[in-house]
């Protein structure tokens, strides 16, 4: 048994970790006990890819099958990364359509938990772009799942959290670019009600997102900076510069646990003041930053994750349906900066409806705030649950490790036939994480 | 269109020869693949295919099987421009110990196989007066160590037969690299207790081959800290070495 967790560090747990090397070593693996679920990079927060006894590492998996540059069509094995798929067909002219905030994911990860980048409002979600998945179920079947064949267990699979079977392959579109240089605009909001104009009016924007100072406090609520991008073209680009920019390995690393002092209302309050000053001075025009710093900020300081302290983080990223997000996030966000310990900063965006039968979007406003664990957080987390779930909003899956099972069901009304699927693919319900566990497995 | 230039991977299948093969096909190498399944291998030139539209060629070798070095040099279809050896097995120390036939499959693998024929390459690449020749030797062979001296002195033996060669090599146009990567995630660590600092992922491996391939180097401690950690354990005097546990 080995110590395991996400990458919040929360919770901490025993399961037993294999590395398969071959798809028929990955079914032996899954028919030898009850409870096992897949793990891409580990980058999800909590405990979705911590298998309830088992947990089977798929990074090994990272071949491409085949690819056609006339389409940008590709099939490829759960384990690759979306950083290897970045740095290998980017400078082909292909990226991925959806990326979430890092690149160290796998497309295994990224499928099941439907991520969602700077485009969900007009794009949709990673799913979207997949047309079929290999699924090894709970029962040891291996078979091909589309939206034509097997529908419904692809569309359980996409956004599924890996319970519906372990996904081996997928087949998925790139799209195609002229560069990998993005055309920046930065709008900088002095409060909530700015923020939430700026990114309605930017509907149209392929990108959009914005970062919100949480220190901020009175009629500073939820003042911040929007981040709006497009692909650019080879002529937006200066003379002489690579269509395709060098990515960089994170240079920048977490060396060791901060203490936890080092994060107080102070340092936060200071960072933040510091983060949109300098952001406020490059509203306004347009700049063509390289797709790395644009798509994964956190991305240049590897082990982010331990500024938290050892005792790990929460993250809290929920979604609010349109109607009633206004009062609502502003209802958040109040009593996060008066708490004082939200981190660094929060992310606002919009996101369109989701495609999975789990997916965690819904067409609204979705906000991602970070704690460290300590002190009365579960007890906090769990008050701001209820307005979420009073305004018909949910939690995302992949960030989670905390909700209770109320607030689960109440945000995902289509968990019954989610159930359904996976008790036909899997009736003696091999496939188990934690996660499910924790939010709907019977006990 | 300009000939492309070739490396041969020996040794294709494992973590860092697939690592090492995706490096040289990013860069424009058409690349063999050489191992003793070809069959197992086709995944990995489908996987290079797809992913930089390099001509991938695969080629059957036992690196046990000495006597069939001659005629799988010459039934090449070309000559590669670089050839890369990351044959080896680790073995277990303590099996070696007793069983003779362990020992010498993991002394063989790691060190009378890979020299013999990088050796045999070397006389080709004189022959030609062009070359690169690169072995993936280990900071095991820096210095025994009770834990695992069969697989390291085996090591030793490579870096040394490397070293030579290179001096003799370099006089006649062609260049040879020694890699001691360090602790590698891969099959052959997997469940051994690694210490995380000091360990890399086989692309970093894959690479710093490229690199030291186009710049030249001579020896490549794949972690820089490695050079240091070795620089230390090598001078060690051996009244406290002995003393060590690990």
């Amino acid at each position: 048994m080995t110590l395991v967790s996400g990458w919040g560090r929360f919770p901490v747990v025993d399961s037993d970790v294999l590395r398969p090397r071959s798809f028929e070593a990955v079914g032996e693996a899954v028919a030898r006990v009850t409870g096992s679920v897949a793990r891409g990079n580990g980058r999800a927060y909590g405990d979705a890819a911590i298998g309830a006894v088992r947990t089977i590492g798929m990074t090994g998996f990272d071949r491409v099958r085949s690819f056609d540059p006339a389409t940008g069509r590709l099939r490829l094995e759960a384990g690759v990364l979306l950083s290897d798929l970045i740095d290998t067909f980017g400078p082909r002219g292909f990226l991925p359509f959806v990326v979430p905030g890092t690149r160290f994911v796998s497309v295994g990860g990224a499928i099941a938990a439907d991520v969602h980048g700077k485009n969900h409002h007009c794009e949709g979600g990673f799913g979207r772009y997949v047309d079929s998945i290999l699924l090894r179920t709970g029962q040891s079947e291996t078979i091909e799942a589309s939206r034509e064949q097997n529908s419904d267990a692809f569309f359980a699979t996409v956004g599924g959290m890996g319970l519906t079977g372990v996904i081996l392959e997928a087949t998925m579109r790139l799209r195609p670019v002229e560069t990998g240089w993005i055309r920046e605009r930065v709008i900088s909001a002095s409060d909530l009600d700015a923020a939430m104009r700026a990114l309605e009016a930017s509907d149209s924007a392929t990108y959009s997102v914005a970062w919100i100072d949480c220190a901020a406090r009175g009629r500073d609520l939820g003042r911040s900076l929007i981040y709006l991008g497009e692909h650019a073209g080879r002529d937006e680009l200066a003379e002489g510069a690579a269509a395709f920019p060098a990515g960089k390995d994170p240079g920048l690393a977490v060396p060791v646990d901060l203490p936890s002092m080092t994060l107080n209302r102070y340092s936060i309050r200071a960072f933040n003041e510091l983060y949109y000053r300098m952001g406020a001075r490059r509203a306004g025009g347009n700049h063509v930053v390289s797709l790395y710093p644009y798509f994964f900020p956190l991305d240049s300081l590897s082990g982010w994750n331990r500024i938290y302290g050892r005792r790990g983080f929460l993250q809290h990223q929920c979604v609010i349906p349109e109607a009633g997000a206004r009062a609502v996030l502003g209802e958040i966000l109040d009593r996060v900066a008066r708490r004082g310990d939200a981190s660094f900063l929060a992310v606002l965006k919009k996101l369109g409806q989701g495609d999975g039968i789990l997916s965690f979007p819904l067409p609204g406003y979705t906000l991602a705030l970070d704690f460290p664990v300590k002190g009365d957080i579960l007890n906090f987390l769990d008050e701001i649950d209820r307005l979420v779930v009073a305004a018909g909003g949910r939690l995302y899956l992949a960030k989670d490790a905390r909700q209770s099972r109320a607030t689960f069901e109440a945000g995902y009304p289509a968990l019954s036939r989610f159930k359904a699927i996976r008790k036909s693919l899997d009736p003696a319900g091999a496939i188990r994480s934690k996660l499910s566990q924790r939010l709907f497995d019977e006990v | 269109m300009t000939s492309r230039k070739t490396v041969l991977v020996l040794g294709g299948s494992s973590d860092i020869g697939r690592a090492a093969a995706r490096a040289f096909a990013k860069a424009g190498y058409d690349v063999g693949l050489a191992g003793r399944d070809v069959a197992a291998l086709e995944p990995d030139a489908a996987d290079l295919r797809a992913r930089s539209n390099v001509e991938v060629g695969l080629h059957k070798f036992d690196v046990l099987d000495t006597a069939s070095f001659d005629s799988f040099v010459s039934g090449l279809p070309a000559l590669p421009d670089v050839v890369i050896s990351i044959v080896g097995l680790l073995g277990v120390q303590q099996n070696a110990e007793s069983d003779l036939a362990h020992a010498t499959t993991i002394m063989r693998s790691n060190y009378e196989g890979p020299s013999l024929i990088l050796g045999l390459f070397a006389e080709k690449f004189l022959g030609r007066g062009t070359g690169t020749i690169v072995g993936v030797s280990s900071v095991a062979g820096d210095r025994g160590r009770a834990s695992n001296y069969v697989y390291g002195s085996a090591k030793a033996g490579f870096s040394a037969f490397l070293s030579g060669l290179r001096a003799r090599a370099s006089r006649g146009g062609v260049h040879v690299v020694t890699v001691k990567p360090g602790f590698v995630r891969t099959k052959m660590t997997e469940g051994m207790k690694l210490i995380g600092p000091l360990t890399v992922e086989a692309p970093v491996v894959g690479d710093a081959i490229l690199r030291a391939v186009e710049s030249k180097t001579d020896v490549v401690y794949v972690s820089g800290k490695w050079r240091l950690v070795m620089l230390i354990i090598k001078t060690l005097p051996e009244a406290v070495f002995k003393k060590l546990k690990f």
